[in-house]
């Protein structure tokens, strides 16, 4: 349990070092004391230290480089409280709509067995890895006025999807989607499926054991998934601006007014990034109990 | 010539192994499940109202054959009728069929009310009439005081009867308890053991529970159906195997001395016969038991010794099982006991011998009829 020498005589020397150091030091001990009373290797922790530094400078910069006194003229401005009011409004309907087809499709991932399971996960789970523009030219090939599915919803119901903002929640909601359905599925999982079987010798048909069984046990891991796939949707950029373009008011939703606001106004863009990263900060609180302890 | 050791009620007389007819009511199944290298082979003839015990050690394919009966295992080969009604492909949703499951498997978001009104609910009553019949069967089973509590804030007997609240307020025909005892502590045991046993003895209709432990299945049932590798190697009233086990196994572990009499506090005077003193006080019908191996033999009568449960006996057969001896002891108190070989040689037993036959009352186990 005691520091070793080397720890000691050089605290003084690399304050810097001292309390990552001791930090790590401590969860080895939690996860089962390997490495216990053994230095932390220079080649691992110098990369270590600087990826820390790389992800955490950038966002340091952005509080630095605030435009705090004007601030809250920027963010009271009309622009910014509608491109932020249609960020809200489409992220939430996209998750609404990624709830409404995901967790369906999450239990029949995680519960029946059918030929292609595999085949079915891996192509949902597709867009979590596809370049987003890609998934705005498929959406558009697929949903757009000549497309494969979108010519016929023109011609039969007179709906047009792409460039309007019912396009921007379908494109958000096909990048976060995948989100929604990984988290729920393993959620399911590890739920233990006998309580649906307690539940079928009670009468209950496999609809019923779900909703009044299954659903109030995984409702922890659904709301995960759906504040995963909200935070992903809020942020999502390429496949809104291919597929939906960049109207303000209409499709135009915060991403895509920071981008815009950085050619002309860069305070402006400034400030609309704090706001997403305030956002994006209460998320992690939101989900700390579930990610930050994990492995803990 | 066994008056004292009457563990058979009347009713299981009529659908015990090779009884006539086919009963109309009552459970005729035979389960053949095959998964990968095991198979299971299990015929199994119960009456309404008969409580029957599958006896077996862990893998033998017993929690198998009740998932089999619930709907929840299919059926590789086989029949399954219930009250004249064939089950083999009604879904568990549709079969009047009640379960208690091991862990209980009550739902955790549910309160006791709740988790009793699950079933009701299911089968089409309204809310209030759920609730109603829920509370209704929570009283009978003494927890109407816990109605409100989730299932995390019950003690394991509590949570046991819940479940076993839940699984009777559909009315099944069919009951089936896979290790009612094993989540509880040897304590707690003791009680609920009684408890289920009076409970059982109340319930209508078939009755299946599945356990490794002989003496919660001695208790509860009335006939064991003892399986091992999947298949049944012995069937019967638990005096009949405990007195002819057929298989090591069966000596080793089902082993036990059950007897009938009227107790008046720690005495429970058997018929006609000799007493037994137990630790338990009770009044009323009672059964005693006590394992083989909690016999001591001596050949001359001992001295000094606690003489409370002391017995003459003569050695009516000897039985080796590995280096155990199980000897068959009848006189004042017929008696089936354990001993190593080295010893049954050192009391120079062989049938006819006379010995002298005494138990601790520590070591019986007394309970209501």
């Amino acid at each position: 349990m005691t520091l070793p020498a080397t720890d000691r005589s050089g605290a003084a020397a690399d304050t810097l070092k001292g309390g990552p150091r001791r930090r790590l030091r401590r969860r080895s001990v939690r996860t089962g004391g390997r490495g216990l009373g053994r230095g932390v290797p220079p080649a691992l922790l110098v990369p270590a230290l600087i990826g820390v530094a790389f992800l955490v400078v950038p966002l340091i910069a952005l509080l630095v480089r605030a435009p705090w006194h004007g601030l809250p003229a920027q963010l009271t401005s009309a622009e910014v409280w509608q491109a932020l009011r249609l960020s809200l409004v489409c992220a939430t309907a996209a998750t609404a709509v990624s709830l409404v087809l995901g967790v369906p499709l999450a239990w029949l991932l995680a519960r029946v067995e059918f030929p292609g399971r595999g085949l079915v996960r891996a192509l949902v789970t597709l867009p979590l890895v596809l370049p987003p523009v890609v998934g705005g030219v498929a959406l558009l090939m697929a949903l757009g006025r000549n497309g494969i599915v979108g010519r016929s919803l023109d011609s039969w119901f007179g709906i047009t999807l792409p460039f309007t903002t019912t396009g921007v929640v379908v494109a958000e909601a096909f990048v976060a989607m995948p989100f929604l359905v990984i988290s729920v599925e393993g959620t399911l999982r590890a739920a233990d499926p006998r309580f649906e079987e307690a539940a079928a010798t009670l009468g209950a048909s496999r609809f019923t054991a779900f909703r009044r069984v299954t659903l109030p046990l995984i409702a922890p891991g659904i709301a995960a998934g759906a504040v995963l796939a909200w935070a992903r949707a809020l942020g999502e950029f390429g496949a809104t601006i291919t597929f939906a373009g960049n109207f303000p008011g209409r499709t135009q939703t915060m991403p895509l007014a920071v981008y815009l606001a950085l050619q002309s106004d860069p305070e402006a863009a400034i400030a609309l990034s704090l706001v997403l990263l305030a956002v994006s900060v209460a998320v992690l609180a939101g989900l700390r109990d579930r990610w930050m302890t994990a492995g803990g | 010539m066994d008056d004292s050791r009457t563990t058979e009620p009347d009713h299981s007389a009529a659908s015990g192994p090779g009884a006539g007819d086919p009963a109309p009511d009552g459970l005729d199944a035979r389960l053949v499940v095959e998964r990968g290298a095991f198979r299971l082979d299990v015929a199994l003839r119960v009456a309404p109202g008969e409580v029957v015990a599958l006896l077996g050690p862990n893998g033998a394919g017993k929690t198998t054959a009740l998932r089999a009966l619930a709907g929840l295992a299919p059926l590789t080969d086989g029949h399954l009728r219930l009250d004249g009604a064939a089950l083999e492909r009604t879904p568990p949703e549709s079969r009047p069929v009640g379960v208690v499951f091991q862990d209980y498997l009550l739902f955790p978001h549910l309160t006791a009310l709740d988790n009793v009104a699950f079933g009701p609910r299911c089968h089409g009553a309204t809310r209030a009439e759920a609730r109603a019949r829920a509370a209704e069967w929570l009283g009978r089973l003494g927890l109407a005081e816990h109605a409100g509590a989730k299932p995390r804030k019950l003690s394991g007997g509590q949570a046991q009867r819940v479940a076993l609240a839940r699984a009777l307020a559909t009315g099944p025909r069919l009951l089936l308890l896979d290790e009612p005892l094993a989540a509880l502590d040897a304590r707690t045991r003791l009680e609920v053991r009684a408890q289920l046993r009076r409970h059982l003895a109340e319930f209508e209709a078939v009755a299946v529970l599945v356990t490794h432990d002989p003496l919660d299945a001695m208790v509860l049932a009335d006939r064991l159906v003892v399986v091992e590798d999947g298949r049944v190697v012995q069937e019967g009233t638990p005096s009949v195997i405990a007195r002819h086990p057929r298989t090591d196994y069966i000596a080793q572990l089902v082993g036990l001395n059950l007897y009938r009499g009227q107790a008046d506090g720690h005495t429970v005077r058997l018929g006609t016969g000799p007493s037994i003193t137990t630790t338990e006080a009770l009044s009323g019908p009672v059964f005693v038991a006590f394992p083989p191996s909690a016999i001591t033999l001596y050949r001359d009568r001992p001295t000094g010794a606690s003489a409370r449960n002391l017995w003459r006996c003569r050695v009516n057969g000897l039985e080796s099982h590995g280096d155990q001896v199980r000897a068959d002891l009848t006189g004042e108190l017929p008696l089936a006991a354990d001993l190593t070989t080295v010893a049954a040689a050192e009391l120079d037993l062989h049938p006819g011998a006379e010995v002298w036959a005494t138990v601790k009352a520590a070591q019986t186990h007394a309970y209501p009829v």
